[in-house]
C-alpha cells in the first residue's frame, strides 16, 4: 500500500522503531528557540551536565516577549529583560547561534526558519512553539512541542513520539478575488472543531492549495493547531522549490539537485489511504470572521452572530453563551455592524511580504477610520527593510497606521502591545481566546484583505464593501496583487 | 521524576470545555526563567471572579480537577502543566486534552485521564451534590472513583508505564545514543545545517 506524505517524512526520520507501544525514536533536523519556552530547558541540561548536541541543528531568535518600539533602548519590563538575556546568556554558554533584536534576521521564528531557507521539504522540524505547524508548508513535518521536550532534543537531537493519525484536507476550485489562504484555514477549523484534528497531522490538498503562495499555504498550516493537529503538510512543488532556492541556507549545486530529486518523490501515493478526509468546496468560500473566543466559532463575514441554541452539541451550546457575553454580541446582529477599536495586521499567522503587500493593496491612498488604532507588525526585520525599499511603510503611515518593528506583538500580549479591557480588535493573528491580546479584549480573527477594509471603514467590512463605496480603485488593487 | 500511582484528594469540576493554554495561565506569566511557583498564575483571569470553583471553600487544596472536553488546547506553553503542578493538582480528568499538554503532562507526573463525556457528567454529578467529595485515582487500574462512581479512563500505554515507574525521558532515550549516532552518519549532506552562518 502506498504511503501519504506524512508517513514518508516520519519514516525517513525513524532512529529506532517503537515495540510493544512504545514509540519510535524520531530525529530532528532543525530545532528553533526563543526566549520564552527555553529557559527551564537550558537549566535542565545545566543541572544534568549535558552539552546541547547538535548546535548546528538549533538556531535562536526573540520575538515573543521583545517590544516593537524604541528597540535601541534597554526593555523597560524587567522580567521580560531578564528573560531575553537569559536567552543571550544560554546561547553563548551552550553555543546556539542566535539572532536578537536589532539583527537583521531577529523577528518571529516561524518567518525567520523559511527566509533563511532552513526550513526545506522532507525534514523535521521542532519548536516550543504550537505555531510550527507554519512549517509544513514546505512539506517538512513540523510541530510544537513543550519545554521538557525542547530540553530532549538540545540533548539528543531526537524525540520519542508516537506516529500521527494522518488526515486529508482537500479544497478543490478557485477561491474568489478577495478570499485568501486565512479565510479557507478559518473554514476548516470551523467545520472540523477545534478539537477536530486532535492526534492528526493534517495534509492539505487539491486545486485551491496547489495554486496558493507559498505565504499563503504557511498560513494554512499555522493555522492547524487551531483545529487540534499536532501539524499541517502541502506536498512540495514548483512553487515551494522557486521559493527556497537561493536563499541563504537552501542547498546549492549537487545538493540541490539531490534533495529536489528526493523532494519529489514525497507526495502522497495515489493508493495510500487517510485515516479520515474532509473536503471543501473553494468556490463556495466567502471572506471569514470569527465571533467568539474560540478559533472554531468562525462564519461568512456576510452572516449575523450565531444564537446559541442553533448549536446541537451542550457543550457548544455552553459555549457560545459564554463567549457572547464575553464578546458582548447579540446574536442576529450582521457582522458587518460591528464596529471595531483597533485592528492588528501581524503575527506569524500573517506577517510575511505578502501579507502586508496585500493589505497595502487595500489601504494605499485612503485614510483609517476616525478613532480605529492601527497597527502593522512585520513579521521579521528582513521583511520589515524588504517592505520599506518597497515603499509600503510610508502607505502604512501616511493611512495613519503605527509601522513597528518585529515580534509577536499584539498576538498574545506578552509585550507592551495589548488591547485594553472592552477593546474590540480585527485581528490577522490566530487565537480569539479570552484575554490572550491582553486582558479583556474582544478579537475578531480575518484575514489581511478584511483588516485592511475593517481599517478603512471602521466596522468588519470585506474588500467588497468597499467596491460598493469607490468601485474603481478597489478592482485595481485587487487586480494589483497581493489579494491571493 | 517522581512516580504516579494512586491519587486521593479533592475533586473540583470545572464544567467548561475548550479551556486553552491561554486560560490555564495568560502570558503576562511566560515571561519567568523558573520552573515552579506558577501557583498564583493558575487561571489568574478566572479567578479574579470570586463564584469561580477554584475560589469556593469546599474545594481548597483539590488535587484533581474534572473538566469539560477540549482541555489544554493552543498554546504549547509546559507552564500550564507547571501551574496546575503547583496549585496541587496531580490529575486532571476530561473526555479530550489538547496534544501537546497531553504530552508536556505526561513529562512532569501529571496524569491527564480520558473519560467519556458521559462519565465526566456522572462525576460532576456526584461531585457537586457534595462539594468537597474527595477522588481516587488508581493509574495502575486506570479508575477513577468520586463517592460510589467508579469510571474507566484511558491514557497511553508508555506514558503510564513512565509514569508508574517514574522515569526521565531523556535518560531512557540516551541508552539509544550509539543508533542515533548511526543515524546522523547517515544524514543526507543537503539537510538544513544553521551553522556556519551563511
Amino acid at each position: 500500500m502506498g504511503r501519504t506524505l506524512a508517513e514518508k517524512v516520519w519514516d525517513d526520520h525513524v532512529v529506532t522503531r517503537g515495540e510493544d507501544g512504545a514509540p519510535d525514536l524520531l530525529y530532528i533536523d532543525l530545532h528553533l528557540v526563543h526566549e520564552v519556552t527555553s529557559p527551564q530547558a537550558f537549566d535542565g541540561l545545566r543541572q544534568a551536565g549535558r552539552p546541547v548536541r547538535r548546535p548546528d541543528l538549533t538556531i535562536a531568535t526573540e520575538d515573543h516577549n521583545t517590544p516593537t518600539l524604541a528597540i535601541d533602548k534597554p526593555i523597560a519590563d524587567l522580567t521580560s529583560r531578564t528573560q531575553i538575556e537569559t536567552l543571550r546568556r544560554n546561547c553563548a554558554e551552550f553555543g546556539v547561534r542566535l539572532h536578537p533584536l536589532g539583527d537583521a534576521e531577529q523577528g518571529i521564528v516561524h518567518v525567520v526558519g523559511p527566509q533563511l531557507g532552513l526550513t526545506m521539504p522532507g525534514i523535521t522540524v521542532v519548536c516550543g512553539d504550537s505555531h510550527t505547524s507554519t512549517h509544513g508548508a514546505f512539506g517538512a513535518m513540523a510541530f510544537g512541542i513543550g519545554t521538557s521536550e525542547v530540553e530532549h532534543v538540545l540533548a539528543t537531537q531526537t524525540l520519542p513520539l508516537k506516529p500521527f493519525k494522518t488526515m486529508a484536507i482537500t479544497v478543490e476550485g478557485e477561491l474568489r478575488p478577495g478570499v485568501t489562504a486565512k479565510d479557507v484555514i478559518l473554514a476548516v477549523i470551523a467545520k472540523i472543531g477545534t478539537g477536530g484534528g486532535q492526534g492528526y497531522v493534517l495534509e492539505y490538498r487539491g486545486s485551491a492549495i496547489r495554486s496558493l503562495s507559498m505565504e499563503g499555504r504557511m498560513t494554512i498550516c499555522n493555522m492547524s493547531i487551531e483545529a487540534g493537529a499536532r501539524a499541517g503538510m502541502v506536498a512540495p512543488d514548483r512553487t515551494t522549490y522557486d521559493y527556497l532556492q537561493g536563499r541563504p541556507h537552501a542547498p546549492t549545486g549537487q545538493d540541490w539537485d539531490d534533495a529536489v530529486a528526493y523532494w519529489d518523490t514525497l507526495a502522497t501515493d495515489d493508493d495510500a489511504v487517510f485515516d479520515a478526509e474532509v473536503f471543501l468546496d473553494a468556490d463556495e468560500l466567502e471572506p471569514f470572521v470569527t465571533w467568539g473566543t474560540n478559533p472554531g466559532q468562525g462564519v461568512s463575514l456576510s452572516d449575523v452572530v450565531p444564537a446559541p441554541e442553533s448549536f446541537d452539541d451542550p457543550h457548544e451550546q455552553a459555549a457560545a453563551r459564554r463567549a457572547l457575553e464575553y464578546m458582548a454580541l447579540e446574536a442576529g446582529t450582521p457582522l458587518k455592524e460591528v464596529p471595531v477599536d483597533a485592528v492588528f495586521m501581524g503575527s506569524c499567522t500573517n506577517s510575511r511580504i505578502e501579507d502586508l503587500r496585500a493589505f497595502a493593496s487595500i489601504v494605499r491612498g485612503r485614510t483609517k477610520a476616525e478613532g480605529v488604532r492601527v497597527m502593522v507588525v512585520p513579521g521579521s526585520a528582513r521583511v520589515r527593510l524588504e517592505a520599506e525599499a518597497e515603499g509600503l511603510d510610508r502607505v502604512f503611515t501616511d493611512f495613519g497606521a503605527e509601522w513597528r518593528f518585529a515580534g509577536c506583538s499584539m498576538c498574545l500580549g506578552m509585550n507592551p502591545d495589548q488591547l485594553s479591557p472592552g477593546e474590540r480588535c480585527a485581528s490577522t493573528s490566530n487565537r480569539n481566546f479570552e484575554g490572550r491580546q491582553g486582558k479583556g479584549g474582544r478579537t475578531h480573527l480575518v484575514s489581511p484583505l478584511v483588516a485592511a477594509a475593517t481599517a478603512v471603514r471602521g466596522t468588519l467590512s470585506s474588500p467588497s464593501d468597499l467596491e460598493a463605496d469607490e468601485p474603481a480603485a478597489v478592482d485595481a488593487a485587487l487586480l494589483a496583487g497581493g489579494a491571493r | 521524576m517522581r512516580p504516579v500511582t494512586t491519587v486521593t484528594g479533592v475533586a473540583a469540576p470545572l464544567r467548561q470545555s475548550n479551556v486553552d493554554t491561554d486560560q490555564i495561565i495568560p502570558a503576562q506569566f511566560l515571561k519567568r526563567v523558573t520552573k515552579t511557583g506558577f501557583e498564583d498564575a493558575l487561571f489568574h483571569g478566572w479567578r479574579q471572579d470570586p463564584e469561580f470553583v477554584l475560589n469556593q471553600p469546599a474545594y481548597q487544596g483539590a488535587r484533581v480537577l474534572i473538566a469539560g472536553p477540549d482541555f489544554g488546547t493552543g498554546s504549547s506553553r509546559e507552564h500550564a502543566v507547571w501551574a496546575l503542578r503547583d496549585f496541587g493538582f496531580d490529575v486532571v480528568v476530561s473526555a479530550r486534552f489538547g496534544d501537546i499538554f497531553r504530552g508536556n503532562s505526561g513529562k512532569q507526573g501529571l496524569l491527564a485521564a480520558a473519560v467519556s463525556e458521559e462519565d465526566v457528567e456522572r462525576l460532576w454529578a456526584v461531585v457537586e451534590a457534595a462539594p468537597g467529595t474527595e477522588a481516587t485515582v488508581d493509574l495502575e487500574s486506570q479508575t477513577a472513583t468520586v463517592g460510589d462512581v467508579t469510571v474507566p479512563f484511558e491514557v497511553d500505554a508508555y506514558t503510564k508505564w513512565r509514569l508508574l515507574e517514574g522515569l526521565d525521558d531523556i535518560g531512557l532515550t540516551l541508552r539509544d545514543e550509539p543508533a542515533i549516532t548511526s543515524f546522523e552518519t547517515r544524514r543526507a549532506t543537503w539537510r538544513p545545517e544553521t551553522l556556519p552562518v551563511k
